[in-house]
């Protein structure tokens, strides 16, 4: 195997060249504490000051309602338990809001917080993967927290109304945190603009490092920390700062908004001639979710076949995508994301993503669609369930 | 992009009968010469597995199958299909005795998680062998 295709950037991306070169002196000759006194250490100190006032300046925010975390995972626990511990050490409980697609960084984090005895919603999706907005604005009571809602989607690339969400939880006068992973590489992160109360971001998927992420957090929200120790990022996340990662944070995200407008342009266009050419050239394929999606984003479910076992034949072919297939989880469940939007499970195990990047062209969509067409063809071949004439065996 | 990995999920068992899975029932108008069918699994699960059995003086001479389902699934049907077909055939005796357990181990072995997969196999097979004896009175 030699070439490589990756369509695989929504679970990660390369670090791109200008990052690493960026961050490489931090490494060997910047390399001191932040917290030090000496001359070294207040480099450092510099440098993340100046990386955290050039993300502000994105998020049109103020510097210190940038915290610094380790991932987005991290980002989104320390906004939701943020809340919660706070709520838990006045002796209190209350209400949290989600929705049925969010990423397990949220799920499983409500899931404990009922355990902590904390009440929970999940709001539905329709059958495109949008939150029903009429369910949200009736399921926010008066001990609501906080409602959570992902920009975009992981699987599906899914956009969600999130000025219309925030419009609601203003009016309610409840806090509303996004997890933006997915979506800080294409949408806009204007936090005035989208109304929001706090927001998470991370690294690894916007061509930065992995193992590095942020919370915006309002600076008059008061939430308590996850990590205690020696009071860094304003107390809210202590431990010595991942100095080259904060600044390859910044620099990615400054790259990602200089180019956001052209890049948007070339993706869309390339999802879509993905999309029509997957249409057109293999029957009985459905595309899924919205058409509202990320740039990158193309999900597809082929009838009659398994995610798993084609994921792995592309594999062969160089070609690296990923499968809400319930084989290739630890749960043997289908993704809970398409199940959410009411797709058949025989229909969810056939799903597979394509996510796009930078550094995919026209030429790698139409080996893909080449080899992808010839795989889907003889798995139906082998499958019991697959049906010329209708797609799928009647049962 | 240049990449050097050559990982991958499964034993090199598994991926070579994944990749040329044998056995496979490739025509309808096969079915005919066999008499012995079995079907298990479910689709929520996402694992449906259909078996052809011919049997001939009690052993078990020819085998075919379709399979719907991850790699593992897959491969484990094909090591099936030879399991008992192989060395002029299994008795039908010897074949109601073949677990997952053994598949697993002449695949050379599967994740913890996929074991259930390799199970489906020596179902299917049941199912086709008790189909042979109520077609057959036995």
């Amino acid at each position: 195997m030699n070439k490589i295709i990756y369509l695989d950037n929504s679970a990660t991306t390369p670090t791109r060249k200008e990052v690493l070169k960026e961050t490489q002196k931090y490494f060997l000759k910047q390399f001191g504490n932040p917290s030090s006194f000496h001359s070294v250490g207040l480099e450092s100190k510099k440098a993340i000051n100046k990386a955290r006032k050039k993300i502000s300046k994105i998020l049109n925010c103020e510097e210190e309602e940038i915290i610094f975390t380790g991932s987005g995972t991290e980002s989104i626990n320390l906004a939701i338990k943020g809340i919660a511990f706070r709520e838990i050490l006045k002796g209190k409980r209350g209400h949290f809001i989600t929705q049925k697609t969010e990423h397990d960084a949220v799920i499983q984090t409500m899931k404990w917080l009922e355990k902590m005895g904390f009440r929970t919603t999940y709001i539905n999706v329709d059958k495109k993967g949008i939150i029903k907005l009429n369910e949200l604005k009736t399921a926010i009571k008066k001990d609501t927290l906080l409602v959570s809602i992902m920009y975009a989607n992981n699987e599906t690339g899914v956009i969600q109304p999130i000025q219309k969400i925030s419009k609601i939880c203003k009016e309610k006068k409840v806090l509303f945190h996004t997890d933006a992973c997915q979506g800080a590489e294409y949408l806009l992160l204007n936090t005035k603009k989208l109304g929001i109360d706090m927001m998470t971001i991370n690294g690894s998927k916007i061509y930065g490092f992995k193992g590095t992420g942020a919370l915006y957090k309002k600076k008059e929200i008061k939430i308590e920390p996850l990590i205690h120790g020696g009071n860094h990022e304003f107390g809210l996340r202590s431990g010595t700062e991942n100095v080259p990662g904060i600044i390859a944070l910044a620099k990615a995200l400054e790259l990602a908004e200089k180019e956001k407008k052209i890049e948007n342009k070339r993706l869309t266009k390339l999802k879509n001639y993905m999309i029509n050419k997957i249409k057109k050239e293999i029957s009985f394929s459905k595309l899924n979710g919205s058409t509202k999606r990320l740039p990158n984003n193309i999900n597809f479910s082929f009838f009659g076949i398994e995610g798993e076992s084609t994921l792995l034949l592309l594999n062969e072919k160089g070609i690296m995508v990923s499968t809400g297939s319930a084989c290739s989880s630890q749960s043997l469940e289908p993704s809970h994301v398409l199940t959410a939007m009411g797709i058949k499970h025989e229909i969810a195990h056939g799903s597979i993503r394509f996510s796009l990047g930078k550094f995919t062209t026209k030429k790698d969509i139409d080996y893909t669609i080449k080899e992808l067409k010839k795989i889907v063809k003889n798995l139906r071949k082998i499958s019991p369930i697959w049906n010329k004439k209708t797609g799928l065996i009647k049962k | 992009m240049k990449f050097e990995g050559q990982d991958w999920f499964y034993s090199k068992k598994v991926k070579e009968h994944f990749l040329k899975p044998k056995n496979v029932l490739k025509n309808k108008s096969e079915i005919k010469n066999y008499n012995g069918y079995g079907k298990v699994g479910n689709m929520k699960c996402g694992d449906i597995m259909e078996m052809w059995i011919k049997i001939e003086k009690g052993i078990i001479k020819k085998c075919k199958w379709k399979t719907w389902g991850c790699a593992s699934a897959i491969a484990s049907t094909s090591m099936l299909s030879i399991i008992i077909t192989e060395k002029g055939g299994m008795k039908i005796n010897d074949a109601l005795k073949i677990t997952g357990k053994e598949i697993t181990k002449r695949l050379g072995g599967l994740p913890q998680i996929k074991i259930h997969c390799s199970v489906l196999g020596d179902e299917a097979l049941k199912e086709a062998i008790k189909d042979y004896e109520s077609k057959n009175n036995l």
